[in-house]
């Protein structure tokens, strides 16, 4: 009993002494097979290009913009980008705050803009152009519907079917699906601008809105919804677009008397002006980025239907598309 | 003999009570009726229905303070010391980020890898809450590594430990301060309360206009939700300290520090130990949803699997928040024990332990060390098994949902047509005054003269949000609820109580109701039901059963054996037994189990707003969403807290008033 | 010689502005009537004793008779309303806090009938308590705890935590608290209240021993008339918070101040309690001298047996005078009249 307690400390100070020892030279071969593997990036271009904290909207067709950018700068200039997962609203309010350098895929958001770019606000972000995306929102219905009864993709022949679209939700009138709540919409003041028998009925999130459209495909449901392309599901569920009467510009303003379709809208990048300022070579593939949206919808599907991690989905399309790649390269 | 008076008494007592004045259930039918009649003829008039993109002066004020705020940026002196104090919060968070978690740059891993930090926590585990939680430690930790999840299951240790660092720090001061003082007392309670009952989205917003997003955000906002427990709990223990030990102790002149340092810290511990738990696991909960700015950890892979509908992925994701619950409840609740046995074993054992915590500590040492040297040891293998259990989880829900689809619509249009509907178009529809009246008269009938007090206080201020109708939207459904919780809680509850074989089991199994992330089940919840309010009733049961199913276990438990042995000696029938002597003596227990399981449900508002309940949890997500409508997210918020403290209190009261017909 | 205690027109009156009541004519009022005119409750009133160096003295009284008031009022842990306490001629109620932890810590100590451990402490350390608060260092307290524990007969428990310890145990670590620190004044609240007949009686041997031992001054509250009689040198008995008699056991059972007090003794063994100056008569000129003598407070029951067996009549001599005669006849007086109450 009595010698292993005098032993012990004595021991366990050795151990201790030459643990100090060894790790204040350790390290070594965890720095070597750092830069075989590549995953850290060359050290000289690291510098170069530093941080990038790229804002990820919370749909998919943002995620396969965002991380094939991401990934392209982490990949050829060493880039530390940090993905960060924010609704619209939190993502500008990071330009502000110095947390967030890009957001790739803005629908438009006048409020904003007038509070954060330089004009009116406190010129944290600026305007870096259109993606090249077309975004196209609207009302839709799932395929099989617009079959059987072709005449229902007119918004004039809606009231007629109203007491089809009736559910638990709507209270005897139509149920109108609407969007997550982040999203661009006047479909309240569509419904009743227009006298349409319907009552808008919050799905709260994109997952929702699409898992309800699957749904209605598959079981031949009567739906009826707010969605916008681009967007991967469209590849594997077309949704049909109805017509509502034909946007001008105006004719949703104010939000409260709108009465027509919603305009098809350039995506376009706003980045944080510090960030465009800062030289890196990130912010000139930013600058250059512009692709369609079949080609996002096909990494966007990747994601989401073949489940694969985005950064992969991303490099995998980077791979596959050398040529386009190649025209957002810095001159 | 005694079984006699029991069952006979009960009787008259019943007989004499309905002679002596009306009971209240009846006074509530009356109500009931009243308020039906009315309604009929007022059906539809002053709702005070807004529509769902419709907002107020009051809110485009409120959002008007936003703006204000975000323009004084520059001078205001609170978002500067905020503003230093999260680049504090951003650089010792990184600090820690990189030593465990994340690369260390140039390091393409963190400065100490997987082996190291497994060996660290297994010594700590074993130093303060003994070999058993070590092996519970160890297995959780590799399961976060199996799972793939190893670096966000570090990011959340980090910001759930930080924040109760924090919490603790600033909490156990304020606890001692409570419990010396009612002035103190009486301000911090209600502040607790709005801590406790406002919904992470409204904060989450206006947080990261003074922390940013990210770590900061995410620590800020763990840290004002974990607050409240820890002071409260440990209040109630150094108060609860016996005050004929306190004037023992005083007779021998000790000195007010003396008294605190010596006397009510240790004799409070256990409490405290029980409040530092609660805190931990409120933190945990926090740190999930604290991924909506940007926080890092296992709520990120929830929420973008929500967004991309992957439930395997998500069940993941939140079965590591399961695990981690688990761990660090056992070792907080087995480091309160362990302390007092050490102790208590006498000198040789410590030293013993001494040496092996030595002897260990060494070892942990020599694997930190490998940890940084060999890339084996620094990154975690790379496994199957969280994708493959993802895989599995998907397609045994993906089986579920195709299912059982048809079943499912049926339940939710029954309960919708029957229950939600009808009691909706009641609350929702009666004039606003109306509404008001009778809520305050059902206090009244439940709650007493003060209860009613407080309904009329919280009604008014509902009112005064310009969201009434919203409110008695979402009241609908935190009733209905509730009372599915209820039906659930007692059928379980009983079950429970009466057969351990099935506490045994089913205890786990609610254990992880409690901590896994609501976004993990509003996924099939969402498939089954699609975006209704059904959907976000069938989340909130989800996650307030367990708890309430648990009180009423522990409550019929608690009712004496040497009762229910002298019933059944009477002759009674399992079923007597039950309705006639379990069930009404643990009465206490089912008042509590309704009040945590309002609570609860209430507190899900929000989250149901994700998944199409609409009304006070969809002015939530809005008003965190979209800049214009801040203001009414904020009042959604407020509306959100005058209803929670309206039905704490009125229960609470009720729970008070049978308490006193008890005894 | 100045009292180790002094008391004098204590009041101690609970419930609003309770300090307007005392030098009112409310204050005269019995309680119920006070309460119901002012909301508050006099639980001590009025009261006023001294007790000697080295006397036990003990105030004795039902629940509710304010003994317990009176006793935490000596400390001020609860503080008085009006009225003076003298420690050694030093006044008690205008002490600073300071001055009063300093009483505590060294002049007067407390044993209280929930005894008030520390349930985390060992045996060893509660003890040393009192002793570490006030700064001593540790080997020197452990010494002299260690000391009190075999005074007070717990050898070999010093490494117990109070709950493993019986009742008894837990009170003579009480008793040893109160000890370690030397007071010269010790109070007792209802000590043996909570522990069981057969322990309480070895508890009260044991204060006796000690008190022969230690020879402290003690005030002593108990609602156990015959503990009162055993333990005390004099006795105080109270009444809704009143002083209703002072006096010895024997004067007390020997001269009940009221019906209340009579009835309290009327059970009590008088031959355990009287002495013989309360049973003789008067000498006369025909008394034989050749009985025995015996000096005036010689309880009866003592001086029985050999004042039976002499022929004489034993003679109470009282500073070399001879005072009174107490025959045999007197003497089974009082015992056999009192067994047959008994019977």
């Amino acid at each position: 009993m009595k010698r292993p307690i005098k032993r012990t400390p004595a021991l366990a100070a050795a151990a201790v002494g030459a643990l100090l020892v060894l790790s204040a030279c350790g390290g070594g071969d965890i720095e070597q097979s750092g830069s075989d593997s590549g995953a850290g990036g060359d050290d000289s271009q690291a510098s170069e290009c530093g941080d990038v904290n790229m804002a990820v909207n919370p749909w998919v067709g943002y995620q396969a913009s965002a991380y094939v950018v991401g990934e392209l700068a982490a990949s050829e200039f060493g880039c530390t980008v940090e993905y960060r997962d924010l609704k619209e609203e939190v993502s500008w309010a990071g330009f502000s705050s110095g947390d967030v350098d890009v957001v790739i895929e803005d629908w438009g958001h006048p409020d904003l803009e007038k509070q954060y770019f330089a004009k009116s606000g406190d010129g944290s972000a600026e305007d870096f152009g259109p993606n090249g995306n077309q975004g196209v929102i609207g009302w839709y219905v799932p395929p099989w519907l617009a079959k059987e009864h072709p005449d229902i993709t007119d918004w004039e022949n809606l009231n007629q079917y109203a007491e089809d679209f009736a559910t638990s939700e709507s209270g005897g009138q139509g149920q109108f699906l609407g969007s997550d709540p982040s999203y661009v919409q006047f479909d309240e003041a569509i419904v009743k601008n227009l006298d349409l028998n319907f009552k808008v009925v919050s799905s709260s999130s994109e997952a929702a809105s699409i898992a309800a459209f699957k749904k209605a495909e598959e079981n031949k449901e009567w739906l009826i919804g707010y969605f916008y392309e681009p967007q991967w599901f469209m590849s594997e569920v077309p949704l049909v677009k109805v017509d509502l009467p034909p946007y001008d510009p105006g004719c949703q303003e104010p939000a409260s008397a709108a009465d027509c379709d919603y305009p098809v809208t350039e995506l376009k990048k706003i980045v944080s002006t510090e960030w465009a300022d800062s030289g890196s070579p990130a912010v000139e593939v930013v600058k250059n980025f512009e692709w369609t949206n079949e080609d996002q919808n096909a990494v966007a599907a990747m994601i989401s239907s073949d489940g694969m991690a985005p950064e992969d989905a991303a490099m995998q399309w980077i791979e596959d598309n050398p040529d386009k790649v190649e025209g957002w390269m810095p001159s | 003999m005694s079984v006699t008076a029991v069952r006979g008494g009960s009787g008259v007592e019943g007989i004499g009570s309905l002679l002596r004045r009306p009971p209240g259930w009846l006074l509530g039918v009356a109500v009931l009726a009243l308020w039906i009649a009315a309604w009929a003829g007022l059906r539809g008039n002053d709702t005070l229905a807004l529509p769902g993109l419709g907002r107020t002066g009051l809110h485009d004020w409120f959002t008007g303070l936003k703006g204000d705020l975000i323009d004084s940026r520059e001078s205001n002196v609170l978002m500067q010391v905020t503003g230093v104090l999260a680049d504090l919060l951003a650089s010792i968070g990184g600090w820690l980020q990189e030593l465990v978690a994340q690369p260390a740059f140039p390091r393409p891993v963190p400065q100490v890898g997987w082996l190291g930090v497994i060996a660290v926590a297994a010594w700590l585990s074993h130093a303060i809450a003994g070999w058993r939680i070590t092996l519970l430690v160890v297995a959780s930790f590799l399961s976060f590594g199996l799972l793939g999840l190893w670096e966000d299951s570090l990011d959340t240790l980090i910001v759930t430990f930080f924040a109760v660092g924090i919490a603790l720090a600033i909490g156990l001061p304020l606890a001692v301060w409570m419990a010396t003082s009612k002035t103190v007392t009486t301000l911090l309670t209600p502040v607790l309360d709005v801590l406790q009952t406002v919904p992470a989205f409204i904060y989450l917003l206006p947080l990261t206009l003074f922390f940013g997003i990210g770590l900061p955000a995410a620590v800020a906002a763990t840290f004002l939700y974990a607050l409240a427990p820890v002071v409260r709990i440990a209040a109630h223990g150094i108060r609860s300290v016996a005050a004929s030990t306190l004037e023992a102790t005083d007779s021998l002149g000790q000195t007010g520090r003396q008294r605190l340092l010596q006397v009510q810290l240790p004799m409070a511990k256990k409490t405290i130990i029980v409040g530092i738990n609660q805190t931990v696991m409120a933190a945990l909960s926090m740190a999930t949803i604290a991924a909506f700015v940007d926080g890092p950890g296992l709520g990120q892979p929830v929420l973008r699997a929500l967004s991309a509908q992957q439930v395997g992925t998500a069940f993941v994701a939140g079965f590591c928040i399961v695990i981690m619950a688990v761990m660090l409840d056992r070792t907080t609740t087995a480091a309160s024990v362990r302390a007092e046995t050490v102790a208590r074993a006498g000198g040789r054992d410590v030293r013993r332990h001494r040496i092996v915590l030595a002897v260990s500590g060494a070892a942990a040492l020599v694997l930190v060390y490998l940890s940084r040297t060999y890339l084996w040891a620094a990154e975690f293998p790379d496994t199957d098994l969280g994708s493959s259990v993802a895989a599995a989880v998907q397609s045994g829900a993906d089986w579920v949902t195709s299912t059982f689809d048809v079943v499912t619509s049926g339940v939710k249009n029954q309960v919708t047509a029957l229950l939600l509907n009808p009691l909706q178009d009641l609350l929702a529809n009666s004039p606003w005054w109306l509404a008001a009246v009778a809520i305050a008269a059902f206090a009244l009938v439940l709650g007493g003269v003060r209860g009613c007090l407080t309904a009329g206080v919280c009604l008014a201020g509902i009112y005064l949000t310009d969201l009434w109708n919203d409110s008695m939207v979402t009241l609908t459904m935190v009733l209905v609820a509730t009372l599915l919780v209820m039906v659930l809680a007692v059928v379980l509850g009983v079950w429970m109580a009466r057969r351990p074989s099935v506490d045994t089991v089913l205890r786990p199994v609610l254990d992880a109701g409690q901590t896994m992330p609501p976004f993990v089940y509003l996924i099939p919840a969402l498939l089954l039901f699609g975006p209704t309010r059904f959907t976000a009733i069938v989340a909130a049961v989800i996650y307030a059963a367990p708890v309430a199913i648990k009180l009423v276990a522990d409550g019929i438990k608690g009712v004496s054996p040497t009762t229910v042995e002298a019933a059944t000696a009477a002759g009674s029938t399992p079923w007597q037994v039950i309705t006639r002597v379990q069930l009404p003596m643990a009465r206490g227990g089912l008042v509590l189990a309704a009040n945590q399981g309002l609570l609860f449900v209430l507190s899900m508002t929000v989250i149901g707003g994700l998944v199409g309940a609409g009304a006070l949890g969809y002015d939530s997500v809005l008003g965190f969403s979209q800049g214009e409508f801040f203001g009414k997210g904020i009042a959604a918020g407020a509306a959100i807290v005058f209803l929670g403290i309206m039905l704490d209190r009125v229960t609470r009261r009720a729970a008070e008033r049978t308490g006193a017909g008890v005894h | 010689m100045t009292a180790a205690l002094s008391v004098d027109q204590l009041w101690k009156v609970f419930g609003p502005r309770a300090d307007k009541i005392v030098g009112s004519p409310d204050a005269d009022l019995p309680r119920a009537e006070l309460l119901d005119r002012t909301g508050c409750t006099a639980a001590v009133k009025d009261v006023s004793f001294d007790v000697a160096p080295g006397e036990v003295f003990v105030v004795m009284g039902l629940s509710g008779s304010g003994k317990s008031t009176l006793v935490r009022c000596l400390t001020r842990l609860i503080e008085p309303t009006a009225g003076e306490v003298l420690l050694d001629g030093e006044d008690v109620r205008t002490m600073s806090d300071a001055r009063l932890r300093e009483l505590r810590r060294t002049h007067v100590s407390m044993v209280f009938q929930h005894f008030g451990l520390l349930p985390h402490r060992q045996v060893l350390d509660n003890i040393a308590y009192g002793l570490e608060i006030r700064g001593m260092k540790k080997k020197q307290r452990h010494a002299r705890a260690q000391e009190m524990v075999d005074l007070v007969g717990l050898t070999g428990n010093e490494r117990s935590y109070p709950d493993q310890l019986s009742g008894g145990m837990q009170q003579r670590v009480g008793l040893a608290r109160a000890l370690a620190v030397d007071p010269t004044v010790m109070l007792f609240d209802e000590p043996f209240s909570a522990l069981d007949p057969l322990i309480r009686r070895d508890m009260q041997a044991e204060v006796i021993r000690l008190h022969h031992e230690v020879g402290k001054t003690m005030v002593f509250i108990t609602h156990d008339l015959a503990e009162a009689l055993k333990l005390g040198d004099r006795i105080l008995i109270m009444r809704d918070g009143e002083v209703v008699q002072v006096g010895t056991a024997a004067e007390i059972v020997a001269a009940p101040a009221d019906d209340y007090v009579r009835d309290f003794v009327s059970d009590v063994p008088r031959s355990h309690v009287l002495t013989l100056r309360y049973v003789m008569r008067d000498p006369r000129p025909d008394d034989s001298s050749d009985g025995l003598v015996m000096g005036p407070d010689t309880i009866v029951r003592e001086a029985a047996h050999a004042a039976l067996t002499s022929d004489h009549p034993v003679r109470v001599v009282d500073d070399g005078e001879l005072v009174g005669i107490v025959d045999d006849e007197t003497i089974l007086r009082v015992v056999v009249a009192e067994e047959a109450v008994l019977a």
